[in-house]
């Protein structure tokens, strides 16, 4: 393992973001201090089930999206 | 009345026939309380992208233990959207129930039947317990409920107009044929609209601006609460018919020579 954190781009809720690379669903959530409850991601159009966050990884040049609930009628 | 009056969505019982959105509110606090007076067990919520940098979340004012979260695909103005949308709400609410909303023009955002029907296939398909925003076409309902909806909600008038139910005959006919809960939604302005729906026999009605943006929201939700409960007992109770000429309500017998 190299000394020197790779880096990798990602698009974020539709903006650029630099991330550190072999990051998981799991912890992009963390370290964006995402809240436990009521938080879904997309990652390329595609729905990360919760069960597999853990074990899905960011890659470069994902288009990741992450939402939540709103007040709606 | 022997048994508290309930409904059931897809195996799921319910009390409360209003069922309430938790847009357009001032704040959280206002929320809450409106919610809280409502008395509705089942909340409508929108998916968005989330804003790391909110303070709180519309999820602070609800009360998980007790409230059902409704998730819609508001703002969809595609199937393909509105199924991503849904997708994502299951995911993030970890329930199945969908609103299923597919607008098809910005300016009345009267649903696109066509693209509701497509949506509500594939949404059925994947197990949503799916409750779709249409106009009030009863072709439409009865085709939405043999797919395998498991409730209709026609609309009473434009989102947020406040006019409510402007075509009665319509809904009556729709809950004539009905197989699955008839739930107005949409277009409620006041107390009257919302015992109007159930007196007519709906089985629920879902409002949002009607309370949120009235100026007491706290007491207007109050309203529609008992609004609906009158309604609902107006209905059980069998209403009299209506007749051209007058019926005296005091004996005609015993009068006065």
């Amino acid at each position: 393992m190299s000394a020197q954190v790779q880096s990798i781009q990602i698009v974020l809720n539709g903006e650029p973001a630099s991330q550190p690379a072999g990051l998981t669903v799991t912890e992009l959530l963390q370290r964006l201090n995402a809240p436990t409850f009521g938080v879904a991601v997309e990652r390329n159009r595609q729905v990360v089930r919760r069960a597999d966050h853990p074990t899905t990884l960011v890659l470069d040049g994902d288009h990741i999206e992450i939402v939540t609930f709103v007040g709606g009628g | 009345m022997t048994t508290q009056d309930s409904w059931t969505l897809a195996g799921r019982t319910f009390f409360s026939r209003l069922l309430v959105g938790t847009g357009k509110y001032a704040n959280n606090q206002v929320a809450r309380e409106a919610i809280d007076e409502s008395g509705a067990e089942i909340v409508t919520v929108a998916v968005r992208r989330i804003d790391f940098s909110a303070k709180e979340t519309v999820l602070d004012a609800l009360d998980r233990s007790r409230h059902t979260l409704l998730p819609n695909t508001a703002g969809c103005y595609t199937a393909e959207d509105a199924v991503r949308y849904a997708r994502l709400a299951r995911e993030a609410g970890m329930g199945d129930l969908i609103k299923l909303e597919v607008i098809g023009d910005q300016k009345t955002l009267f649903p696109d039947n066509q693209a509701t029907l497509v949506a509500a296939k594939i949404l059925v398909s994947e197990g949503f317990v799916v409750l779709p925003y249409v106009t009030d076409d009863p072709v439409l309902c009865k085709q939405l409920q043999e797919m395998g909806c498991a409730a209709v909600m026609p609309l009473g008038a434009p989102i947020g107009s406040g006019l409510g139910i402007r075509n009665p005959h319509n809904l009556s006919i729709i809950l004539e044929q009905a197989t699955v809960p008839v739930l107005v939604d949409a277009g409620v302005g006041t107390a009257s609209d919302a015992a109007l729906a159930l007196e007519m026999g709906c089985t629920a009605v879902l409002m949002n601006t009607a309370i949120a943006g009235a100026r007491d929201p706290v007491r207007m939700a109050r309203a529609m609460r008992l609004g609906v409960q009158a309604g609902r007992d107006a209905y059980l109770a069998g209403r009299i018919e209506k007749r051209l000429y007058a019926s005296a309500s005091s004996p005609l017998t015993g009068l006065l020579g």
